[in-house]
Parts: C-alpha cells; sequence; structure tokens
C-alpha cells in the first residue's frame, strides 16, 4: 500500500512534462496515427475485403456484414496497444536510461512512485490520442468512401473510455519490461513474443472463433479483450462477455501496474 | 542566535550487496558554510550525498536535513533543497527556459511565477541570451551553468552541488565559483564535491577528505594544511639513480616518490633544502607552500585507483 501511499500530484507533473513535449510537435505525432489507418481500410477493405465480400462477406455475433465493418474496431484497438505500449517500453525508456530525466525529477518533491504512474498515465493518453484519430478517420472513410464503417450506434461514444484502459493496460505491462530490460535492444523479445503475436490472434484481422480448439487461448490475450470490447461498442453489438472484457482488463492492469511501480524503483533506487 | 544544523549524520552507513560505500560516518553541516567532500573516485561522496537528498536509502545510522528524519520526511526535505548533479540530467526534449519553468512545476510551483524566478535565474548565470536555445546547442559551460540555475528554481535551503566545474575550461570554473561565494553571501548553505582542490581549497569552509567510505580527515583547508602537510613542500627531481633519494630517507624524512619526482614533507624545509643544495648542487629541488592537493596526495597515495 505504500506504493500507492507515494503518490501525489506529481504524477500528474509527470504527466504534464510528457504532454507538453508531445503537443509541441502535434502536426508530425498525429501523422502516422492519420495515415495508417487510412492505408489499412484501402489495402484490407477494398483490395482483400472485396475478396471476402464476394462470397457473403464474414459472420460476427450471428450478423453477416462486410469485411471492412469487421476490420475498422480491429485497428481502433491495435493503434491503443502501439500506442500504450510504444510510449512506456521505448518512450519511458529512453528517458530514464539516455535522457536522465528520472533522475532529474526525483531530485524534487516527486517520489519515483508519481514518475512511474506518471508515464503509465502518458501512455495511456498516447494510446487515447492515437486512436481517437484512428476513430476519427474511420468514421470519416465511413462517410466519404465505405458506408460500412460509419458507426452510428450511441455505444461508439464508449469505445473512448475503453481505450483509456486498454492504454492503461498495456502501458503497465510495458512498463515491468522496462523495469527489466538490460538495454533498449531487448524490447524485441516482448514485441515478436507478446505484441506481433496479438496483433495477428487478437480478434483483429479475424473473428477468433476461426481459431477452433485454440480459440480460448485468445481470450487470455489482453488485446482481444480491448478489440472485443472497442468493436461491440462500435458497432452496436453488445453482450454479458462485454462485461467480463472490461473486469479482465480492469484486473489485469491493477495486477500489472503494482509490480511495474514495485519493479522500477527496485530498478532505479540505490 | 545559534542556528540549529543544516545536516546531522550518525553513524550513518549504507551498503550495497558486496560493498559498504559509506561506512560509519558523522558529521554536521552548519547554516551557511560551504562543506566540501572530497575523495578519489569510489570513496563515498556521491552516495552520501544521494542519501542527504533523500534519493538513496539509508542502510543504517540517522541522518537529519533541515531538522528532518530523512526516512520519513523525503518530500519535505527534496522541496527544500537544490541539486545540481554531476551527470548533465537537464531535459533535451526543452529549451533552456522550459528546463527551469518545468523543473518548477515539480515543485508545484505556479507558471508565472516560475517564468518569473526562470529569467531572474538565467540573468544571475548569465545565460539570458540563451533563453531559447535547445539544450543540445549548449557549450559544456552553459550546461553547468544550467544546472546550478535549476538548482536554485525552488530558492533551496541547503544547495547541494556535485562537481560543478568538472570538465570546464578556467573561464567557466571561475564564474561558476563567483556564483558559489555570491550564494554563500547570500546566507545559502553549500554541499560540494569535487576533484580539483584548489577549487575545495577557495571555496569551502570545512571539509572531509573519504576514502573507502570514512573520512580520514576533517577540518577547515588551511587548518588540514598546516596539521597534515605543514607549511611548505619540498619537490626534488631525480629522472635517475637514488643516491638523493637515499640521503633524504637517512635524515629520517617523509619523502614520497612518484616516478621522477619526490616530494618531502617537513616543517624544516627551508634548512633542508639548504643542506640539500649544497650536498647536490645539480639535482633540482624547489620549496613551495604546501596545499590541499598534498593534504589529499599524501592521505590518499598517489596510485591510480581505476
Amino acid at each position: 500500500m505504500t506504493l500507492l501511499g507515494n503518490l501525489s500530484r506529481g504524477t500528474i507533473a509527470v504527466w504534464r512534462r510528457n504532454a507538453d513535449v508531445f503537443f509541441k510537435t502535434w502536426r508530425t505525432n498525429f501523422l502516422p496515427s492519420i495515415f495508417e489507418p487510412l492505408l489499412y481500410l484501402i489495402a484490407m477493405g477494398l483490395g482483400f475485403g472485396a475478396l471476402l465480400d464476394a462470397a457473403g462477406g464474414i459472420e460476427y455475433r450471428g450478423q453477416q456484414m462486410e469485411y471492412i465493418r469487421f476490420l475498422a474496431p480491429g485497428l481502433i484497438a491495435i493503434s491503443a496497444m502501439y500506442g500504450g505500449f510504444f510510449e512506456c517500453t521505448y518512450g519511458s525508456f529512453v528517458r530514464m536510461h539516455y535522457q536522465k530525466t528520472f533522475d532529474a525529477i526525483v531530485a524534487t518533491p516527486v517520489s519515483i512512485e508519481d514518475v512511474i504512474a506518471g508515464e503509465i498515465l502518458w501512455g495511456a493518453t498516447k494510446s487515447l490520442v492515437n486512436s481517437a484519430i484512428v476513430l476519427m478517420v474511420i468514421i470519416l472513410m465511413g462517410w466519404l468512401l465505405f458506408p460500412a464503417v460509419l458507426f452510428t450506434s450511441a455505444t461508439v461514444l464508449l469505445v473512448l473510455p475503453v481505450i483509456f484502459l486498454a492504454g492503461l493496460m498495456f502501458s503497465a505491462i510495458a512498463m515491468i519490461f522496462t523495469a527489466l530490460v538490460p538495454n533498449i535492444d531487448s524490447f524485441n523479445y516482448p514485441f515478436f513474443l507478446l505484441i506481433t503475436p496479438m496483433f495477428l490472434f487478437g480478434g483483429t484481422f479475424f473473428p477468433i472463433s476461426q481459431l477452433g480448439a485454440a480459440e480460448p487461448f485468445a481470450y487470455t490475450l489482453p488485446l482481444t479483450h480491448a478489440s472485443l470490447l472497442i468493436r461491440d461498442f462500435s458497432l452496436g453489438l453488445t453482450g454479458t462477455i462485454d462485461v467480463l472484457a472490461v473486469v479482465y482488463m480492469l484486473v489485469l492492469t491493477a495486477l500489472t501496474f503494482y509490480p511495474a511501480v514495485y519493479l522500477m524503483r527496485r530498478r532505479l533506487v540505490k | 542566535m545559534l542556528m540549529p544544523p543544516v545536516v546531522v549524520a550518525r553513524d550513518l552507513v549504507k551498503r550495497f550487496e558486496d560493498l559498504t560505500a559509506v561506512d560509519h560516518i558523522s558529521f554536521e553541516i552548519e547554516q551557511g558554510e560551504i562543506f566540501g567532500f572530497l575523495g578519489p573516485n569510489g570513496a563515498g561522496k556521491s552516495t552520501a550525498i544521494r542519501m542527504i537528498q533523500c534519493v538513496s536509502p539509508v542502510t543504517s545510522g540517522t541522518l537529519t536535513v533541515l531538522g528532518m528524519d530523512v526516512r520519513e520526511h523525503s518530500r519535505e526535505i527534496k522541496a527544500r533543497l537544490g541539486v545540481a548533479p554531476q551527470d548533465n540530467n537537464l531535459d533535451p526534449d526543452y529549451n533552456v527556459l522550459q528546463n527551469l519553468t518545468s523543473y518548477a512545476r515539480y515543485f508545484g510551483m505556479p507558471k508565472a511565477e516560475a517564468t518569473k524566478k526562470a529569467d531572474e535565474l538565467l540573468e544571475f548565470m548569465q545565460l539570458t541570451e540563451k533563453r531559447k536555445t535547445m539544450i543540445e546547442k549548449l557549450s559544456g559551460g552553459m550546461k553547468r551553468r544550467l544546472i546550478v540555475a535549476r538548482a536554485l528554481v525552488n530558492d533551496p535551503d541547503l544547495l547541494i552541488l556535485d562537481e560543478p566545474t568538472t570538465g570546464l575550461d578556467p573561464q567557466a570554473r571561475h564564474l561558476i565559483w563567483e556564483k558559489v561565494r555570491e550564494l554563500k553571501r547570500d546566507g545559502k548553505t553549500i554541499i560540494l564535491t569535487t576533484h580539483y582542490m584548489d577549487e575545495a581549497q577557495q571555496l569551502c569552509d570545512r571539509l572531509v577528505i573519504m576514502e573507502a567510505g570514512k573520512f580520514l580527515v576533517e577540518g577547515k583547508p588551511q587548518k588540514l594544511i598546516d596539521e597534515v602537510v605543514g607549511p611548505c613542500v619540498m619537490e626534488v627531481i631525480e629522472p635517475d639513480g637514488h643516491v638523493a633519494e637515499e640521503y633524504l630517507r637517512q635524515q629520517g624524512l617523509q619523502v614520497e616518490r612518484s616516478a621522477d619526482r619526490m616530494y618531502v614533507y617537513s616543517k624544516e624545509c627551508q634548512l633542508i633544502n639548504r643542506e640539500f643544495k649544497q650536498r647536490f648542487p645539480d639535482i633540482y629541488s624547489i620549496i613551495r607552500p604546501a596545499t590541499l592537493e598534498d593534504v589529499f596526495l599524501k592521505l590518499t597515495g598517489r596510485r591510480l585507483r581505476e
């Protein structure tokens, strides 16, 4: 409990530091979030999706739909995952190790717990910013080009808090790796052992029911729950499983936040 | 009125897994003085300082800073400290001014006040022209000045300067010294670590020389010189042979040799030198006043540490 006892408004000061730096160059920072979903929608939606749609589209939750409608929410979930995970691995490691920013900050009344909590909060904010842009691009594309991705259900607003929660979860997981890796190249391991499998099998490009006997394994992946919620809220198809997904994400966030702070403390306080 | 000491350490110990970096040291730092920690690399100076600044937990012993226990009140203590670390940890994502204002935010200072304070400090450290410059464009001396300015953002009651002039050219060093003296005149208590003995001799009211986690000596620079070395040192250059060395040792003198040079520490330097010159007119010898460097080398030896 002392971990939480050491949190203060210093957490916000750390968050503000990162936010100020990011928004100083917001134009360049926003570009990938704008262009990536565009490219994916065109390549997968028009190119690949057309093949599937010729055969009747794709079935999700008992509904037939165009492939692009299934895919688009997956793109939002992917960008939420990468946003937080990148920020709290490479971003935090650079600030911690190369720039010595954390050392400078803990010489002030801000505690190391504040620093880590502020970094995780910022990672979640990066997820939110990136994914909100992706969502807007998708809806704009729905309006201009692909009516299938013009999400109109009111539950689409719930996508934003889900993104933020997913951001917290992926940032906390990332921070554990940041506390453990010996050098920046070691981040290759969590990326190809954890992030890439999730990117492919986390209910992003195809329904996990396609995995057959391996489907239960997909439910162990954090991204599966994020993409499930984001898709269901985007399409307005909600059910009990969404409640379970929220619980999963809340629990995993709490469970990873503590070791993240503990391990970072162990790494930095000598 | 007698002011309570700013730092009080009793039997302070810091142990890492297989190393005792600080080994039962006790000291007090008084209000308004400049207190120096000297010692070879790895002596435990930085570790001692990191405990004072509440970023490294104390293994055992007691340590109070500004009247507060470091174990209980790290946040309150840190709010009143200013730290200029050895490593450059300025924020490269910000320009000069933003480095100060963003740092002020960590102390909870409102923006308008922070900007005003930052401009004052830039003026004080002669960096006003570099206000909007990014950190990577600054010279080494400017970076050090900015780090000192940053340490003053919260108007600290205790200022910690960890090797403030390492790697600087003479002009930049003198500017820092001047500013340190100015801060002392304004009543600031300052802790200084340095490898430069002339710096310590010039700036410190009192200092300790550390080795292997312990204090070898503690006191005022001049007093240490008088006590440990005496008023003067005789230097003898004898490139080949040991005739002079043997002679000096036979006189029962304390002689230290490093390659071709010998140092003779004695209160009777003048006399010894006169006799020496008569006996060895061809060997170069000279008398010079003793410095803190002699104290340091005499106590910690001449061999390289790393």
